[in-house]
């Protein structure tokens, strides 16, 4: 079995309270050790990892592979090769397949497909409603035990609040979290942007914050009602950062996520109809970004999250209005979460806790986001300061629906070992 | 003559000098509307395609005279006729099967907002856009100043309201960029609900709930469509309420200036936001802005071409 001897780079493992530079070995599939020695044990390959990064696998805790049902976007297999060359180990998919994930049948496909053809691991997150249609409970508990690590019904909300209720509540005898897609869907109704003065003026109909808002607004009390764990998905605005700093603050168990698009861009990306810039929740304005950057860095916002959402070009080439939301987003993850720490608005520490051991705590991926010898060897190393352009053709992700082709980025994985195998190298 | 810009999809194509040679370039062939041959040979060869992938009578019908007033090729696309549009093609494979066949200008309407700007992308033709979603309608503003200069003697510093569903109307957007753009001074009004947001900062108007307030300043009020459609989706309360509150009738145009002006895009909802006595009464432009139309789109589509007249 092989054997890797990872020297000269800096170590980052938040969970082991970890930064310095130190070797990591890691044999038949596990760490071994992480210490000073700068000797390889004999049989050991050496990764000379100069000027880079060795943390944790990044672990993406909201992903769509469109596996099962939408193969034409991305597949398990693409979208789990795609994950690696983005420095993931881990990734959980969404449940808006088709069929919908929200039965122990579609879980077991999802993790036997993964176990077939998958470059790095995949955890599944059920439906709370069956079809995600928002009125009948999915079959939590089955889901659960067939390897579902939490539930959401992502895409869409769950609009009844006594459903939603109830699915905190019954999610506790599982010790789920409970991942909520905020969005009134009577105040975005016709909404393909963020409702402000970009909208205005390209005459595209808005979704206000306050979409967001309400249904944050409305989860937090549901959680304080419930006792459930509550993490609120692709957080967007100002508004929402308030809420869940004050939630935190009076000891709600809620956690959060952002994505790197919205730590990175603004409604003005939209002003020339890009519509891979269409995304849900919209980008919003500039005061909402670094709302969003500050949470992020002061622990407000817990987890980086990709949102990868695959399109096919017949999806996105219909014009504005009616190309499909989402982007693309495990390939250029890292460079644009590195550009805050290139700022210094966000330390290399906080965004590794924020990329492995935050995800893995809120979701309870026993072992996962640490180095600590004795656990599986998933591990990425990364140098900061590579400069690169982003080629949207190259990538491992069979869809192309990304707004940062051709920017010029700073910060590339150089390895992903998954299981203690090297699944992407640069 | 020719334009500072290849297409005119948003009036922010334009140049001040743009807009005035356009508006003198029509006022030059409003006279061939006149005449009893309606006809020149300026086009002669040029093929312009006119798509209305959103249904259209009045714009669509002016675009096709003014193509044919200059002798030029014109084919028509529609929504329900579209073999292209029913099959489930992307409007860019559209416009690439249009553009195969070599057209010189594609004149476009289409429901959704930036498919002109889109369709610019995938076509050496230039493009006019004849109305995107609720976004621009530029050859509508430039007959409706056209109208406004026709009948004022003047552009700059005039005072012109716009009432009505400011939100969801191309016109209106087209409009306050316009008229901002030469110098007029532009107050727009309607109830709350149908006034976007940012609407102020976004065009530098002024805003206010009933134009009634505004009234005694206004040298130009033009009046906008309300949909009735709209009333399902409650941003009023009934076209009864709308017109009470919101319209305008001649006993709400007590106090307003001598010569002020009343223009509506069309088509006329009388009853709602206007009375018929006000659509059809000695302050009413309406008509002459359906004729100033014609001119202004000949005037773009000549000079989109840049073969300007022989000087």
């Amino acid at each position: 079995m092989t054997s890797y001897f990872i020297t000269n780079g800096r170590v980052i493992d938040p969970a082991a309270k970890m930064d310095a530079k130190l070797s990591v070995h890691i044999e038949h599939g596990k760490i071994v050790s992480v210490s000073q020695s700068k000797k390889a044990p004999d049989g050991a390959t050496v990764i000379d990892a100069a000027g880079c990064i060795v943390a944790p696998g990044f672990i993406d805790m909201h992903a769509h592979l469109r596996d099962p049902g939408f193969e034409y976007k991305e597949d398990i297999e693409s979208g789990t090769r795609a994950a690696a060359a983005g420095g993931f180990t881990t990734v959980c998919c969404m449940p808006n397949t088709n069929p919908v994930n929200d039965s122990t049948s579609v879980t077991e496909y999802i993790l036997e497909r993964a176990r077939q053809v998958g470059a790095i691991e995949v955890r599944p997150i059920g439906a709370i409603t069956k079809g995600l249609a928002g009125e009948n409970l999915a079959e939590i508990g089955d889901m659960a035990k067939a390897g579902a690590v939490a539930i959401t019904d992502d895409g869409r909300p769950v609009m009844n609040s006594g459903i939603m209720r109830r699915a905190m509540e019954y999610a506790k005898a599982f010790d789920l979290v409970v991942i909520s897609h905020c969005e009134d869907l009577h105040l975005a109704a016709g909404g393909v942007m963020h409702e402000g003065n970009v909208s205005t003026e390209l005459g595209l109909g808005g979704i206000p914050a306050a979409a967001e808002e309400a249904m944050v607004a409305r989860d937090i009390m549901l959680a304080e009602l419930t006792g459930a764990r509550l993490h609120i998905a692709h957080a967007s605005s100002a508004g929402t950062v308030r809420l869940i700093r004050d939630a935190k603050e009076r000891g709600v168990a809620v956690t959060a996520e952002v994505t790197p698009h919205h730590l990175t861009l603004t409604e003005e990306a939209v002003s020339d109809y890009d519509p891979n810039a269409k995304v849900n929740p919209p980008l919003r304005t500039e005061a909402d970004k670094r709302a969003l950057i500050k949470a992020l860095a002061d622990g407000t916002i817990d987890v980086i999250a990709t949102d990868h959402a695959p399109h096919d070009i017949t999806d996105k080439e219909v014009g504005f209005e009616d190309a499909s939301f989402g982007m693309i987003g495990f390939e250029t993850m890292l460079p644009l979460a590195l550009a805050l720490v290139h700022d210094r608005a966000l330390t290399m520490k906080r965004l590794v806790e924020a990329l492995t051991s935050s995800p893995a705590r809120i979701l309870g991926l026993e072992g996962k986001g640490t180095l600590a010898p004795g656990k599986q060897a998933d591990i990425v190393i990364f140098e900061p300061e590579h400069s690169w352009t982003v080629q949207a053709e190259r990538f491992a992700s069979k869809a192309r629906n990304t707004p940062f082709d051709g920017l010029r980025a700073r910060g590339k994985v150089r390895y992903t070992i998954s299981r203690g195998k090297i699944v992407y190298s640069s | 003559m020719k334009l500072s810009t290849r297409h005119l999809l948003s009036i922010n194509d334009l140049s001040r000098k743009d807009v005035l040679t356009i508006l003198q370039t029509a006022v030059s062939f409003k006279e061939i509307s006149e005449r009893p041959i309606k006809k020149v040979p300026t086009l002669r060869g040029r093929t312009v395609i006119n798509c209305f992938f959103e249904d259209s009578t009045r714009t669509r019908l002016s675009f096709e005279l003014a193509e044919k007033r200059l002798s030029a090729d014109s084919s028509n696309i529609g929504k329900s006729g579209s073999a292209m549009a029913k099959k489930g093609e992307t409007l860019l494979d559209t416009i690439r099967n249009i553009e195969a066949m070599r057209p010189d200008i594609l004149v476009i309407r289409h429901s959704a907002a930036g498919a002109p700007a889109q369709a610019a992308t995938a076509t050496r033709a230039h493009v006019i856009n004849a109305g995107d979603g609720m976004h621009e309608h530029p050859t509508q503003a430039l007959l409706d100043l056209m109208t406004i200069n026709e009948v004022k003697g003047r552009i700059k510093g005039l005072k012109v309201g716009i009432a009505g569903d400011i939100l969801h109307s191309r016109v209106a957007r087209s409009n306050m960029l316009l008229l901002k753009k030469m110098g007029i001074d532009v107050i727009v009004a309607g109830p709350p609900t149908l006034l976007p947001v940012g609407v102020e900062e976004v065009f530098g108007v002024r805003t206010c709930y009933d134009i009634r307030e505004a009234l005694p300043e206004l040298d130009v009020l033009m009046l906008l469509r309300v949909q009735r459609e709209r009333m399902g989706e409650q941003f009023f309360p009934s076209a009864r309420e709308y017109a009470r509150y919101f319209g305008v009738s001649n006993e709400s145009l007590k106090g307003c200036k001598d010569d002020l002006v009343i223009m509506h895009p069309g088509p006329v909802n009388r009853g709602v936001e206007i009375t018929a006595d006000v659509a059809d009464g000695p302050r009413s432009v309406i008509l002459g802005q359906v004729t100033n139309g014609v001119a202004v789109r000949m005037a773009v589509m000549y000079l989109l071409l840049g073969d300007g007249p022989s000087e």
